[in-house]
């Protein structure tokens, strides 16, 4: 594993860190933790083998580990981020600024797989062996986040609605 | 006859321009006469432009040293005394946070269980004295710089263009007058100041920097009731040093990450403004 396939993978580490807590600081925490990890469990990557999808299930596995913990609640010292670069300049702004918050409105469990696909542009499968969980949980996620963040987004009561995979 | 049914992960499959070829003519006429399905998908579609459009910008974003440095092989596993070591450069974050959390976690739950079972305790007699500081001042201060001298964006709560407004809030919150003393002959301005707990109350911290960004931060506490005065007395919490002394009811305590002479120099002036 060197050094520069690794740092390779930190801006994406980091941007899907940041999507999926929302926040900078803690985002970055887990980025640091993640690769902690990865150079602790080193000797497990098989050369060859996928880096990034090795190194978003190293994240992942924290990530679960982390909400198991019970944890005191924290707020951004940085909350106004999402705002500063988009405010005004864009036609589209006030809708990228919904996303932000109707993400945090998404379970978890969806957020991140959502954000796999979306950001990452992972496949299904690869989803599916990232998070270690089967492709019919990866589909049924992502369709019920889908559809919660589009609930949101039109401001919708959340609850029902909710669509079942075939 | 009918071709079989899309399913949702057909759908889906379309919206992320993953789906089969062979599928791609059946998803479209389904969705020609499904017009509440075709919104739906545009719908989904605009997230994931959304979502790049609001998160692609992290991408480019400098990273931060703490993740520089662990795209190499971390030489050892960093020992958790080093934890004050992160307040020393204001820049190097990464180190400090995670260990001096817990740190002060577990500073908490002590003060929280002192506090607790000194107050239980003082319902089945009475404590001879009630003077022992649960935290030491100058850990208290230690502990305080390295939590917000790091702060690049935030360190204080109240800047020093409004030092009316921080003198006259802290004033009131500490039931007493505090006034950051003038530390510019020195090359320190004022960055502002900040009300923060102490072991029974508020107490104030005011933070000023030099010109190369070296931050220093004066801790002022109004706690000692029973403490008789000292004269200066220096410690050292890991590589933050700490000036601090009790004069009456006030506790001060001036800490930064510069060599004892200088910051002895510091806590000179300062003790010189102060009134006595």
């Amino acid at each position: 594993m060197d050094s520069s396939a690794i740092l390779a993978e930190i801006p994406r580490l980091r941007r899907y860190a940041r999507a999926l807590l929302g926040d900078r600081a803690a985002a970055d925490d887990l980025v640091q933790d993640t690769l902690e990890r990865a150079w602790s469990r080193v000797a497990q990557w098989r050369p060859g083998s996928n880096l990034r999808a090795w190194l978003f299930s190293i994240m992942h596995n924290l990530r679960v580990d982390q909400i198991r913990r019970p944890n005191l609640p924290t707020y951004s010292m940085e909350e106004d981020d999402f705002e500063v670069p988009t405010r005004a300049t864009q036609s589209d702004a006030l809708e990228v600024r919904d996303i932000a918050h109707a993400l945090s409105q998404v379970p978890d469990e969806q957020r991140a797989v959502l954000l796999l696909v979306a950001l990452e542009e992972m496949g299904y499968a690869e989803i599916a062996s990232t998070l270690n969980i089967p492709i019919g949980t990866v589909m049924s996620r992502l369709s019920r986040g889908r559809e919660r963040l589009r609930v949101v987004m039109e401001g919708r009561p959340t609850g029902a609605n909710l669509r079942v995979v075939r | 006859m009918k071709p079989l049914p899309i399913s949702e992960s057909d759908l889906h499959a379309y919206v992320d321009n993953v789906l089969p070829e062979s599928l791609r003519a059946e998803v479209e006429d389904y969705l020609a006469s499904h017009p509440d399905e075709a919104e739906r998908l545009q719908a989904y579609q605009a997230q994931n432009l959304a979502l790049k459009e609001l998160f692609n910008p992290m991408l480019d974003e400098p990273i931060p040293d703490n993740l520089l440095a662990l795209a190499a092989k971390p030489e050892t596993v960093i020992p958790q005394e080093d934890f004050l070591r992160g307040a020393v450069n204001a820049q190097k974050r990464s180190i400090f946070s995670r260990w001096s959390l817990e740190r002060i976690a577990a500073g908490l739950l002590i003060a929280v269980v002192s506090g607790v079972s000194g107050w239980l305790a003082h319902g089945q007699y009475q404590p001879p004295v009630r003077s022992a500081q649960v935290v030491p001042l100058p850990r208290q201060a230690a502990v305080a710089h390295v939590v917000f001298s790091p702060d690049v964006r935030r360190p204080v709560e109240v800047r020093a263009e409004q030092e009316d407004q921080l003198v006259t809030w802290l004033s009131k919150r500490l039931g007493t007058p505090v006034r950051p003393p003038k530390l510019g002959t020195l090359g320190y301005e004022l960055i502002g100041g900040r009300l923060l707990p102490g072991n029974s109350g508020p107490v104030a911290q005011f933070m000023y920097h030099d010109s190369s960004g070296q931050r220093l931060t004066l801790y002022v506490t109004t706690e000692n009731t029973a403490n008789q005065d000292t004269g200066f007395r220096f410690a050292q919490e890991g590589p933050v040093n700490v000036f601090y002394w009790i004069d009456g009811k006030f506790g001060y305590a001036l800490s930064a990450g510069i060599d004892k002479s200088e910051l002895s120099r510091v806590a000179t002036a300062v003790y010189d403004q102060l009134e006595h």
